[in-house]
C-alpha cells in the first residue's frame, strides 16, 4: 500500500514537471527569419504600436535562422503545430501556396494598400492573394572608386553595357596581380538575370509546363557568363580561397562586384571609396527583385487577428518607417516619402539606383520543386566552369531535368 | 527491490528504465518503424502522405545523382578503412610499448576522437587552404604546385579521407590495444623459449590472436562509412565544384528530406542503405571462419 502510493507520487511528480500552459485571449504566434538577431527591438517597437491599435491582441514572436528556417517551418506544418502568421521568401513561396497551407486574404487586403503592385502580384497564386508582401531587395554592382581613378578610366554609368564593364575590368586587373577587374557569381540567380538581360532567354515557358533554358539565347547568355571567368577577370573559387567575394571587394583588390543592396552596411567600414550604379546590360537592363512576404497559416484559429497583424506589419507607416530608419530591409511599399531618410544616408552616393533598378525588376523562376531545381541546375553550371560539358550540353540537361521535375 | 515478485517488480523495473526507455522508443524505435512505412508513400511534409507503392525504389533506380552519391561513398571507404585499419594497427603496436610517458602519447593520440567533426573541419580546412594552407605550403617547400583541395570533388575525397584517418585512427587503435593486451603472455614465452624472434612473434601469435579485434574494427568501419556524413557535409568549400558536386548517400537523404521535401524518397533510400550494410555485414560474417581464430580455453 505505502510502495503504491509512493509509486502514484513519483508519477505525478514526473507529469508536473512537464508543466502546464495557461492560452491568453487571442495569442498570434508570429514565426520570422528576418528579425534575428539584429531586429527584435524594431519588431518589438512595431508590435508595440500594434498592440496600441488593436488590444487584446498579444503577438509571440519565433525566430531561427534563415539556414534552419524552412525546416522548422515545415516540420511546424506537418506536426499540425504551424504558426498563425509566418514569413517566407518569394522563392519558397510557391511550395507552400500550392500545397494550400496558406489563407486566401485577398477579402482583406483594402483597395488603396501602397503596396508595390509588382510585389503583391509575385504574391499571389491562382488569384489567391495568400501572402503580402513585405520587404524588397535587389542587386546592384558596386565599384571601388578609387581602383577606378588608379587605372585613370571613367566610372560606370547606367548606360553601361557588359563589353563597357569587362573593358574597366581589363584596364583594373592589368594594376597587379592580386588585383581583380570583376565579380559577377556564376550560378542559377546571376543566370537567370543575365538571361533576363539578354532578354530572349526564359527559363519556362508562360504556363510553367515546360523548360525553355536550352535555348540559343540561354546558351549564348551561359557562355558569356563562363568565358568573363575564364578570361581571368574574375577569380575563380579556387583562387579566392575562402575569401569570400565580398571580403575580396572590402580589402580594396577588386574593381567592381555585383551584390546586393543588403551589403551597403557592411561595405561602409571599406577604407576607400566606392559607389553603386544600375547592373551594365547585354541588351536591355534587368535586375533581381527579391521579396519577402508574410502568410497566414490556413490551420490558424484566429484568421482575423492573424491578418490585422500581417497587414499592420507589411503596410502600415510605423512598420515602414522602423524598418527604412534601422536599415532593417526596405518595405515593398510605392510611397516614397517612407524612403527620403534611406535616400539620404551615404555612402552610397548613388542609392537611386536601388529606385532606378525598380524599373527592371526580374522575379526568380519559381517551380512548386524549386530547390531541386536549383541544385541541379548550379551542378551543371559548374561541370561548364570546369569544361567538363558545353553550355548547349549542360541546358540540355537542365531542360530535362527541369520538365521532369514539372511533371 | 528485494523481495518483490511479478508485477510488483516489474513496475518498478518499468519506472526506473522510463527516462531512458522512452527516449528510445520516440527517437529511435518510433521513426524506424515510421520511415519503412514513409518509404512506400510520397509525402512533401505539407499535405498528407499519398501511397505509392514501389514507386520511390523505383525511382532511385534511375537517379543518377544516387549512383553517384554511392560511387563516392564506395570511393571514400576504398580509401579510407585500409588506411586507417592498417595505421590504426601500427599505432597500437607502437602505443602497446611499455615506454615512460607513453600515458601522454596514447591521450595525445585520442584527442582528435573526442573533438567534435566542427571543429575538426574547421583546422582541417585551414590546413587544406589552397593559397595560405600548411599542406600546399609543405608541397611547395619541395617544389610540388599542390591542387585547389577542398575546392574539386577529387580532391576534396582525398582530402577528407586523410582528415578522417587523422581523426578516426586513435579509436581504432584503442581497440587494438584492447586486443594486444588480451593476449596472454604465456604465448609470447613458449615462443621466445622456441627461440622465435620478434617478427615471428608478431606474425604467428599477435596478428592471429588478434583477428577478433580485426574483424570487429572491419564491421564497425564498413557500419560507420557507408553513413559517412559530418566531414562531407562540413569540409568542401561553399560554391566549389565540390560542394555542388560532392554528395554522398545520407548528404543526398537530408537534401531529399529537408531541402526538396521528398520524405517518402528520402526513406526509402535509408532504407536501400540499411539493406545494403546488412548485406555486407552478412557477407562479412559469413566469411570469419575462414581469417577469424578465436583462441581456444
Amino acid at each position: 500500500m505505502k510502495r503504491s502510493a509512493l509509486f502514484i507520487s513519483m508519477v505525478l511528480l514526473l507529469v508536473s514537471l512537464v508543466g502546464v500552459t495557461s492560452a491568453q485571449e487571442t495569442t498570434i504566434r508570429y514565426f520570422t527569419f528576418s528579425a534575428a538577431p539584429d531586429h527584435l527591438e524594431d519588431l518589438d517597437t512595431i508590435i508595440a504600436a500594434f498592440q496600441e491599435e488593436n488590444p487584446g491582441i498579444a503577438i509571440e514572436v519565433e525566430t531561427a535562422p534563415f539556414a534552419d528556417y524552412f525546416t522548422l517551418l515545415q516540420a511546424g506544418v506537418a506536426s499540425g503545430d504551424a504558426p498563425d502568421v509566418f514569413e517566407l521568401n518569394y522563392e519558397n513561396f510557391v511550395t507552400y501556396a500550392a500545397n494550400g497551407t496558406l489563407l486566401d486574404l485577398s477579402a482583406m487586403v483594402s483597395e488603396d494598400a501602397p503596396f508595390y503592385p509588382r510585389a503583391l502580384e509575385a504574391f499571389s497564386y491562382d488569384g489567391q492573394q495568400l501572402a503580402l508582401p513585405e520587404t524588397f531587395s535587389t542587386v546592384l554592382m558596386y565599384y571601388n572608386a578609387d581602383l577606378f581613378d588608379a587605372a585613370g578610366i571613367d566610372y560606370p554609368t547606367a548606360e553601361w553595357t557588359w563589353d563597357d564593364a569587362t573593358a574597366a575590368a581589363e584596364a583594373i586587373r592589368a594594376l597587379g596581380d592580386d588585383t581583380w577587374g570583376l565579380f559577377s557569381p556564376v550560378q542559377f540567380w546571376e543566370f537567370y538575370k543575365k538571361a533576363a538581360q539578354n532578354g530572349e532567354c526564359e527559363f519556362l515557358n508562360e504556363e510553367g509546363t515546360e523548360s525553355l533554358i536550352n535555348s540559343p539565347a540561354c546558351v549564348e547568355t551561359l557562355e558569356w557568363m563562363v568565358s568573363v571567368m575564364n578570361d581571368g577577370l574574375m577569380p575563380t573559387a579556387a583562387q579566392l580561397s575562402g575569401v569570400s567575394d565580398s571580403e575580396l571587394f572590402l580589402s580594396g583588390k577588386l574593381g567592381m562586384i555585383v551584390t546586393g543592396i543588403w551589403m551597403f552596411g557592411a561595405f561602409e567600414e571599406a577604407d576607400f571609396a566606392w559607389d553603386v550604379q544600375l547592373e551594365p546590360m547585354i541588351n536591355q537592363h534587368a535586375h533581381h527583385f527579391f521579396a519577402n512576404g508574410v502568410g497566414v497559416s490556413s490551420s490558424t484559429s484566429n484568421p482575423e487577428a492573424a491578418a490585422a497583424w500581417v497587414e499592420f506589419l507589411t503596410s502600415s507607416e510605423v512598420a515602414a518607417t522602423v524598418r527604412v530608419n534601422s536599415s532593417w530591409e526596405l518595405p515593398a511599399l510605392d510611397k516614397p516619402e517612407y524612403f527620403e531618410s534611406y535616400l539620404e544616408q551615404t555612402p552610397p552616393e548613388n542609392r537611386e539606383a536601388v529606385f532606378q533598378a525598380l524599373e527592371s525588376p526580374v522575379t526568380p523562376p519559381v517551380i512548386v520543386r524549386q530547390n531541386e531545381m536549383q541544385d541541379g541546375v548550379n551542378a551543371l553550371i559548374q561541370r561548364v566552369v570546369d569544361g567538363e560539358l558545353t553550355a548547349q550540353e549542360a541546358l540540355d540537361m537542365a531542360k530535362e531535368e527541369i520538365d521532369s521535375l514539372l511533371d | 527491490m528485494p523481495g518483490l515478485k511479478g508485477w510488483q517488480k516489474w513496475k518498478w523495473v518499468i519506472f526506473f528504465l522510463a527516462p531512458s526507455l522512452v527516449g528510445l522508443l520516440v527517437f529511435i524505435v518510433y521513426p524506424i518503424i515510421s520511415s519503412f512505412w514513409l518509404a512506400f508513400q510520397e509525402w512533401n511534409l505539407l499535405t498528407p502522405p499519398e501511397f505509392v507503392g514501389l514507386a520511390n525504389f523505383q525511382e532511385l533506380l534511375n537517379d543518377q545523382d544516387f549512383w553517384r552519391a554511392l560511387g563516392y561513398t564506395l570511393n571514400f571507404i576504398v580509401l579510407y578503412v585500409p588506411a586507417v585499419f592498417i595505421l590504426g594497427l601500427f599505432l597500437a603496436l607502437f602505443l602497446n610499448q611499455k615506454l615512460r610517458g607513453m600515458v601522454v602519447v596514447r591521450t595525445a593520440t585520442f584527442l582528435p576522437v573526442v573533438a567534435s567533426w566542427v571543429v575538426v573541419s574547421l583546422i582541417w580546412k585551414w590546413i587544406f587552404n589552397p593559397s595560405f594552407g600548411l599542406v600546399n605550403y609543405g608541397l611547395e617547400v619541395i617544389g610540388i604546385d599542390g591542387p585547389a583541395w577542398l575546392f574539386e570533388p577529387q580532391t576534396a575525397l582525398i582530402a577528407m579521407v586523410i582528415t578522417s584517418v587523422w581523426k578516426d585512427v586513435g579509436y581504432i587503435a584503442l581497440l587494438y590495444i584492447g586486443g594486444l593486451q588480451s593476449i596472454s603472455e604465456t604465448f609470447y614465452e613458449a615462443a621466445r623459449i622456441d627461440g622465435a624472434n620478434r617478427w615471428r612473434q608478431l606474425r604467428h601469435i599477435t596478428l592471429p590472436l588478434l583477428t577478433p579485434t580485426m574483424f570487429f574494427v572491419a564491421i564497425t568501419l564498413l557500419i560507420n562509412y557507408f553513413q559517412i556524413f559530418d566531414q562531407v557535409w562540413l569540409m568542401p568549400m561553399r560554391d566549389s565544384a565540390a560542394d555542388r558536386q560532392l554528395e554522398v548517400i545520407v548528404t543526398e537523404v537530408v537534401k531529399n528530406a529537408f531541402s526538396y521535401n521528398r520524405m517518402g524518397y528520402a526513406s526509402a533510400m535509408s532504407w536501400v542503405l540499411f539493406v545494403l550494410i546488412f548485406i555486407i555485414t552478412f557477407v562479412q560474417l559469413r566469411l570469419q571462419n575462414r581469417w577469424v581464430y578465436y583462441e581456444v580455453e
